[in-house]
């Protein structure tokens, strides 16, 4: 195809996007412009972008200060990691049981997973709240990761992945005198690796912005997740002081804002993927 | 003026030029194969000719018409898809009424349920509904006409793909491999039956297939592209027999054309063993030019049951059975080079593997092309060799 | 092989097949163990407990509870918070859902069909997606802010009186749309995008070639129709995601002002979490879970009958 010409339409068409963009970015320009401005600039209500005096400094100080912010990104990696690993671990071989081995219970099994994906953590969390205050884990690890240890939805993606590898696959593996638990080690896995990155993608994003289930288990600075430890400090930022609350934001979006610039194209194919096959 | 003309058509992509001039005119009602290896530009020009593609330079007309510039959808041609395209969401019938309705109705006539408010368009609709059902019965496909592509064979579709293309009479008709998705035995009764409509039809077809057989059998006459270049548009029997380019004779015919490359000798004429031709136009000596035959016209004897003079000698290397015929390959002695040979079973059965042998091409069927690949004609230069040959 | 088989399930006690079936299934047993304990743990248990509390009144710190049948449902439909909280769920889903998904699409057929600064544009809209909602909304109330946010900012330039977004509480539910409106679109453009270029070309040019002669045509007679799988799916997710709001409402607003924006899931975390009441949080919970269940089975229907091609 040519280069298509410079048409009116086109001219409408690109303005519209591009217009659309700002409006879209917008929040991002005015955080990262806001968290350097004083106080006192920030109430003058301009719509300079430009700080008159760069207070970045300041500001990041006062976020820093008030929330350990190294202790809340921690908290995250560490809780989303959890996460991940103990859903891979015990998603990948389930589903390559429903797949591809018979076996009497795989129609239950598959009812279960059903049952599974229409249930949020929202429906679920009285119960574990109540189970997990008796049991007295609140405020650890242990409550913030123990409930998302099993993930359907990533049961049924490998799932869908696994139903569409050959069976010549694996039962060419068994020719070679592989067993079962090998086929999944030494084949399943090491093939599985694009379900695996989009269900990771996918997993992080939503562990790493979950605020409800945090809230619910965590009173504790200690153990707080980024988006709980942002509604910590705007707790203790009483007033409107948003030249150091833009900083914390700031702070707490860009890993992951940052991970997604740096891995686009995984991350859009991970959404997409686990977004149509959801 | 003829139904279709092609006037040097070109096309490239940036410095890639993937259309490097062709010329082609189709008369009324007929049938031109494009056939060509893949990469070879047939299925762009296809494009160009139903308005999908823009040419670079060069101009299309059909039935006197200029269509250069129209869009696809104005320039009343119908096209069967390698893959059918047929609408997923439609019915086998209201995939065939697609062309007519996209015509005749108006857009809100088109809808469906407020289709039914429109005025007037009723009346076209059953008009519609009557030559969707008329084309069904031709290609016999009315037990299909409710259901949808996905509940279909790939037979089926292929059918539903042509009623849908032949429902509204077009000026033109284009096929890009229309059969190229069908298992074998399918493909060959669909052949004839592609030749059969299009005889009912009479319209003009370009038809673009990669497969030779399929250009030869069906075709009134065959367009073999290369590289981008139209290099014969001649009847199926011509291009065969009578190849004015190498590659052209190359790709037709299966096994492949034998070919050997020979130098002009200093009295001006090629030798071959115990062939030697005459060029009829004078070549410099020493110059290279190409030697072909094919393997139906090359004998293959025993060599101790021939005399010592006779043929090129050779081993038999191979022998590929393949029912009617027998391929037997080979190596000429001294030269390195292989030879292939059809043989009938009954002459093949004098032959095994490994067994020393007399190779003799029918001379007055062997080919020469210039170093550019262009033809050469050229005659026997001694009767000799041909009583030696047959002796 | 085949007589081998026939002489065993004629006459042996255990088959051959039977053997390797046995084998087979109790590996299979052992790669679901961990899944389906975990399931049992977390999913059905808690599941059947959401059940039973409903029916009781159950308040955490108190040891003691009793049956109370069906009396917090009958006090859920004349309690006015949890009233409000679902026509307040409505009507959010009914304004994000529906817009989300046409400015998705729309954006698609833009990206698609442009062939500059597609990528860059691709990021741009899907940003907030990839965002920590509970961040970007404390940038959004500064944005709404009243006096010194940019939005009023701005309009007092043009010299109109911004309303007070997050504050005004025929307001509220509106702002908090445009926050989730913004969060979601480049989700519903990232599907559609996928399901446009899931689109063969060859129907386009089919198209073109029956006649199809502009844009709106081949949208009508293609693109429409062939995202149906994609629509539907973005209509369902969109409606669910709109139906759990609860990350703005929390950190912006806590239902207020007057309630005007208590939402489903906030009120059931008022009840069950910070006033305790977990047996009539449990009912809300059921409710939730059945609006969910309803969703599910329409898509279900809908992509069995409709728009299921193959």
């Amino acid at each position: 195809m040519t280069a298509a010409p410079f048409t009116l339409g086109r001219a409408f068409r690109l303005g519209l996007l591009i217009l659309g963009a700002l409006v879209f970015l917008a929040p991002y320009i005015f955080m990262v412009s806001t968290s350097g401005k004083a106080q006192s600039e920030i109430f003058t209500s301009s719509l300079s972008l430009i700080p008159d005096r760069f207070y970045f400094v300041e500001n990041f100080a006062k976020a820093f200060s008030r929330v350990s912010m190294p202790q809340l990104l921690w908290n995250g990696v560490v809780v989303c990691a959890l996460i991940l690993v103990f859903q891979v671990v015990i998603a990948v071989p389930c589903a390559y049981a429903l797949a591809k081995l018979k076996f009497p219970a795989a129609k239950l099994m598959m009812a279960l997973v059903m049952l599974g994906l229409l249930v949020p953590i929202h429906a679920t969390a009285l119960p574990l709240y109540v189970a997990f205050d008796r049991l007295s884990v609140l405020n650890s690890y242990v409550a913030l990761v123990a409930p998302f240890s099993i993930s359907v939805f990533g049961i049924f993606l490998f799932l869908q992945f696994f139903r569409a590898m050959p069976d010549d696959l694996i039962h060419a593996a068994r020719l070679d005198g592989m067993s079962e638990l090998g086929i999944v080690a030494r084949v399943i896995v090491p093939n599985a690796w694009p379900a695996v990155t989009a269900f990771a993608i996918f997993s992080v994003v939503a562990h790493w912005n979950d605020l409800y289930w945090p809230l619910i288990v965590v009173s504790n600075q200690a153990y707080a997740t980024p988006p709980l430890g942002l509604l910590y400090f705007r707790a203790a930022e009483a007033g409107d002081d948003y030249g150091a609350l833009m900083a914390a934001t700031l702070i707490i979006t860009l890993p992951l804002v940052a991970a997604f610039l740096l891995a686009q194209k995984r991350f859009v194919e991970g959404i997409t993927m686990t977004g149509l096959k959801g | 003026m003829s139904a279709l003309h092609l006037e040097n058509i070109t096309k490239s992509f940036g410095d890639n030029a993937i259309l490097k001039g062709i010329t082609l005119q189709a008369e009324a009602g007929e049938f031109i194969a494009l056939v060509g290896p893949s990469g070879c530009g047939k299925s762009t020009l296809l494009r160009i000719v139903a308005g999908l593609e823009q040419a670079t330079t060069g101009s299309v007309k059909a039935g006197g018409r200029e269509l250069t510039v129209l869009p696809a959808a104005e320039r009343n041609v119908a096209m069967v898809f390698q893959s059918y395209a047929l609408y997923p969401h439609l019915t086998a019938g209201q995939n065939i009424a697609v062309p007519l309705a996209m015509r005749q109705l108006s857009r809100l006539g088109r809808t469906p349920l407020l289709g039914a408010l429109a005025p007037g368009q009723k009346e076209i609709r059953k008009t519609i509904q009557g030559q969707v059902a008329e084309m069904a019965r031709a290609l016999k496909i009315e037990h299909l006409l409710d259901r949808k592509p996905g509940q279909m064979s790939g037979g089926q579709r292929q059918r539903v793909a042509l009623a849908r293309a032949m429902v509204r009479r077009p000026s033109l008709f284009l096929m890009d491999e229309p059969l190229s998705n069908l298992d074998a035995n399918l493909r060959v009764h669909a052949r004839g039956e592609i030749v059969d409509l299009h005889r009912r039809a009479g319209v003009p077809t370009l038809y673009v297939t990669h497969d030779q057989a399929e250009a030869l059998s069906m075709a009134d006459r065959v367009a073999v592209m290369i590289g981008g270049n139209l290099l014969q548009l001649a009847s199926p029997e011509a291009i065969y027999e009578d190849p004015r380019h190498i590659e052209v004779a190359r790709f037709l015919g299966q096994p492949r054309i034998n070919s050997v490359e020979s130098r002009v000798g200093a009295d001006g004429r090629i030798a071959f063993g115990p062939v030697t031709l005459q060029p009829r136009e004078a070549l410099a000596p020493g110059s290279t030019v190409t030697l072909a035959i094919r393997p139906e016209h090359v004998g293959v004897v025993p060599r101790a049951a021939s005399g010592p003079a006779m043929g090129l000698p050779g081993q038999a290397e191979r022998l590929e059975f393949l029912g009617s015929e027998v391929i037997v390959s080979v190596r000429l002695d001294g030269m390195g080079e292989g030879m292939l040979a059809k043989l009938s079973p009954a002459e093949a059965q004098r032959i095994s593997t490994g067994m020393p042998v007399a190779v003799l091409p029918e001379p007055e069927r062997m080919l020469v092309f210039a170093a550019t690949g262009e033809r050469l004609e050229a005659e026997l230069a001694s009767e000799t060799v041909r009583e030696s040959v047959h002796g | 092989m085949a007589s081998l088989a026939a002489t065993a399930s004629l006459s042996a006690p255990a088959p051959m097949i039977d053997v390797q079936a046995r084998r087979q299934s109790r590996t299979a047993w052992l790669l679901v163990a961990p899944a389906v304990i975990l399931i049992l743990a977390f999913i059905v248990a808690p599941l059947a407990a959401v059940v039973f509390l409903g029916f009781t009144d159950f308040e955490l710190g108190y040891g003691s509870f009793r049956f109370v049948g069906f009396e917090n449902y009958a006090e859920l439909f004349s309690d006015r918070t949890f009233l409000k909280s679902l026509s307040n769920t409505a009507l959010y889903t009914a304004i994000v859902a529906p817009v989300s998904l046409l400015l998705g699409l729309g954006l698609a057929l833009l990206i698609e069909s442009e062939k500059i600064g597609r990528s860059f544009f691709r990021t741009a809209y899907f940003l907030p997606v990839a965002s920590l909602l509970v961040a970007m909304a404390t940038v959004w109330q500064y944005l709404f802010h009243p006096s010194i946010g940019p939005i009023n900012a701005g309009l007092r330039m043009i010299g109109l009186a911004g309303p007070n977004w997050l504050g005004a509480s025929d307001m509220v539910l509106y702002s908090l749309a445009i926050i989730g409106i913004w969060q979601s679109a480049g989700f519903n453009m990232v599907l559609f995008l996928a399901g446009l270029t899931a689109i063969p070309r060859d129907l386009y040019a089919a198209a073109e070639v029956d006649g199809a002669k502009s844009a709106l045509d081949r949208f009508l007679l293609v693109t429409w129709p062939m995202l149906g799988p994609t629509t539907l799916f973005v209509i369902t997710i969109s409606i669910i995601n709109a139906v759990k709001v609860f990350e703005t409402v929390k950190t912006l607003t806590e239902g207020g002002p007057n309630k005007a924006s208590e939402v489903l899931l906030f009120t059931i975390y008022q009840e069950g979490f910070v006033y305790l009441r977990v047996g009539y949080a449990s009912a809300m919970t059921v409710v939730f879970l059945a609006v969910l269940v309803v969703l599910m089975v329409l898509q279900y229907r809908l992509l069995d009958r409709e728009v299921h091609y193959a």
